[in-house]
């Protein structure tokens, strides 16, 4: 029967809501599952997990985990997962993917990243991931007792309460490794923005090299009618027309909305990676012959800086 | 500095979509091999490191890149050569036999051999996507690690200022040397990544440097040394395997719309996502 740690991800003093992913997995795993909430505040942050039928939410509450280095957090999650779990999820985030590998090196443990789904079979568990940007899927299995698995976000969708409470039990905070010496955290510079998550939201307004630096003055309309996240191309972001955590893509946030409109974005492979999961796919882009268009379930060609405000106005008239 | 840069090479990423699968196995055959991108960024970023860019000729530092590969893998490593590394280490072996945990074990072997100051790694390799590799080694090394570095200060070539590409934003760290950081897309761009002997002010073109036809030749000259994989580690057991690969499900074909107002009533009644 499988024992399974999830780690929570903290953010701003509350639990990421991508860590209900990581939930989601562990059910999936079946047997039991406990959580780890873990980092300056922790404590606090531990009643909002308790109604997921965890067997028990762990704290771990402590001044030197208040900026993350993962340094500092890893030997702590190792230390609690030698205590009888044989599997260590998280949520294949920025921090997930910064930890996860750290942890499964600790743990001498085999690591399966960014997994799309897990198949149980007894006591053979096979894992799916998405490889080559997402135009193969590839199926692993773990040869070591212990698994690590990173899990998506956009595959493994939020767990929802299951009632109950568990108890919140506090755990001892690890010593760092003493390679933390030599890091030190500087500072966090975070996007403000009123909007979304990308990660999180219903609706993903996305641009592409083609609103130069029109971005935000023809996207941002659109985007507040619709109550949307912004996401970017790369080409976007590298150009300095959109924030560089704004870029969708196979190395920028994974999404998987019940909308996508990709305005003014060619739909380079790379990109696809990003967005391909999502229930539909609007382009408008003036090529017709723009690969996107070959994953688009409406396509408009057109020329964005007139389709755009058009389309915000007749949102307007007929939705609104 | 001493900058080690691992290498692998993938099918061209720009085609990742013309890909197959038979039986069960990913078939690339086709597609052309290129260095993986994030590794020719490492690559720029450790010779961005070892100069002043206003002489670019002038080494003010080591750069060897490693690759663990068949012979074929010298090419990418000759081509590294031609753009301004100095040395090169290929690992005899085969994709098959290795996974992101023994990649990184035999790349700690190389750098107790070769002491570097730093090592510059990749984000990910776009087959596998993994992310991994530089975060394992960080660990079995006991090094600090500053993983999808968009931007890279040295100071005094002792410390590293590395912005951290992280959802929401950026996350800014000092990592004492010896470090291990993986770089992002941004590393690249024209203030991406400097060295303390280059001026504040100074801008690079955005992307990575070409090499020179004289550069090329003069690469067949540089030192390449062939390592066997069991000479630096003992045990090549492999913590993850894989089975069986497939294509994605296909997208239903779409349509195109005439008008924006078609789209919005499609969007309503259709879709029902409005
Ligand atoms: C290692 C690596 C990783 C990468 N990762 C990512 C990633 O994560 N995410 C990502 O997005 N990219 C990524 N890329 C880049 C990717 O390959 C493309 O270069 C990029 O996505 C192109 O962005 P774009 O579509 O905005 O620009 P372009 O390809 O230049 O496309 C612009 C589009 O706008 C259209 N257009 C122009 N004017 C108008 C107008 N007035 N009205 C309507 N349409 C118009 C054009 O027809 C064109 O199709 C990566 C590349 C590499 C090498
Ligand atoms: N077989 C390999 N040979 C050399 N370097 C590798 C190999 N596999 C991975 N790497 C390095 O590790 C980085 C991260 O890869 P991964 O963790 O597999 O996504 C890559 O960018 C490479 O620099």
């Amino acid at each position: 029967m499988a024992n399974t740690l999830v780690i929570a991800e903290l953010h701003e003093g509350k639990v990421r809501k991508s860590t209900l992913s990581s939930i989601t997995f562990a059910r999936q795993v079946g047997g039991t599952f406990s959580i780890l909430v873990l980092g300056a505040g922790a404590k606090a942050a531990a009643s909002e997990v308790v109604v997921f039928g965890a067997a028990k939410v762990l704290v771990a509450d402590d001044a030197s985990l208040k900026d993350y280095v993962c340094e500092r957090f890893a030997p702590t999650i190792a230390a609690v997962a030698k205590g009888g779990f044989d599997t260590v999820v998280v949520t294949a985030s920025s921090y997930g993917k910064d930890l996860a590998p750290r942890v499964a090196a600790k743990l001498n443990a085999g690591y399966a990243p960014d997994i799309s789904s897990v198949h149980v079979d007894g006591n053979k568990r096979v894992y799916r991931r998405p490889m080559f940007a997402g135009n193969a899927y590839g199926t692993c299995e773990v040869q070591t007792p212990v698994h690590v698995v990173s899990a998506r976000q956009t595959e493994f969708t939020a767990a929802e309460p299951s009632g109950g409470a568990s108890p919140i039990e506090s755990v001892a905070v690890a010593a760092p490794d003493a390679a933390s010496a030599r890091v030190e955290f500087i500072s966090l510079e975070q996007g403000k923005s009123e909007r979304p998550d990308l990660g999180e939201a219903r609706v993903v307004v996305s641009g592409g090299r083609a609103l130069k630096e029109q971005f935000a003055q023809v996207l941002d309309p659109l985007a507040n009618l619709l109550g949307a996240a912004v996401g970017a191309s790369r080409a976007a972001c590298d150009a300095g027309f959109a924030p560089a955590e704004l870029q969708v893509g196979q190395t920028g946030r994974v999404v998987a909305p019940a909308l996508y409109l990709a305005i003014g974005i060619s739909g380079a492979i790379q990109h696809l990676a990003g967005m391909k999961g999502s229930k539909t796919i609007v382009a408008i882009n003036k090529d017709g012959d723009a690969p996107i268009f070959q994953v688009a379930d409406y396509g408009l060609v057109a020329d964005l800086f007139t389709a755009v405000p058009e389309l915000v106005g007749e949102l307007k008239r007929t939705v609104a | 500095m001493k900058i080690l840069v691992p290498l692998k090479r993938v099918a061209d990423p720009d085609n990742a979509n013309k890909i197959k699968v038979i039986a069960g196995k990913v078939d690339t055959t086709g597609l052309e091999f290129k260095p993986n991108p994030f590794d020719e960024y490492a690559v720029e970023t450790a010779l961005r490191l070892t100069e002043n860019a206003t002489n670019t000729k002038a080494r003010l530092g080591e750069v060897i890149v490693v690759a663990l590969g068949p012979k074929e893998l010298d090419t990418t490593l000759r081509g590294a050569l031609a753009t301004g590394a100095d040395r090169a280490i290929r690992v005899d072996t085969t994709d098959d036999a290795l996974d992101g945990d023994l990649v990184a074990r035999v790349l700690k072997a190389v750098v107790e051999k070769e002491a570097p100051d730093l090592v510059l790694i990749g984000k990910q390799q776009v087959e596998g996507d993994s992310n991994q590799v530089g975060q394992l080694l960080a660990e079995y090394l006991g090094w600090p690690q500053a993983t999808f570095a968009g931007s890279i200060k040295s100071e005094a070539d002792k410390a590293l200022l590395v912005s951290r590409e992280v959802d929401g934003g950026t996350l800014n760290l000092k990592v004492t040397l010896p470090a291990v950081v993986s770089v992002d897309l941004r590393i690249v761009s024209p203030q991406g990544a400097k060295s303390m002997h280059t001026a504040a002010t100074h801008a690079y073109p955005e992307g990575v440097r070409f090499a020179a036809l004289m550069a090329i030749m003069a690469a067949k000259k540089k030192p390449l040394v062939e390592m066997k994989l069991a000479e630096l580690v003992g045990d090549a057991s492999l913590k993850v395997t894989y089975g069986t690969a497939e294509l994605p499900p296909p997208r239903k074909a779409g349509i195109k719309v005439k008008s924006v107002a078609e789209l919005v009533e499609k969007l309503k009644t259709e879709a029902k996502v409005l």
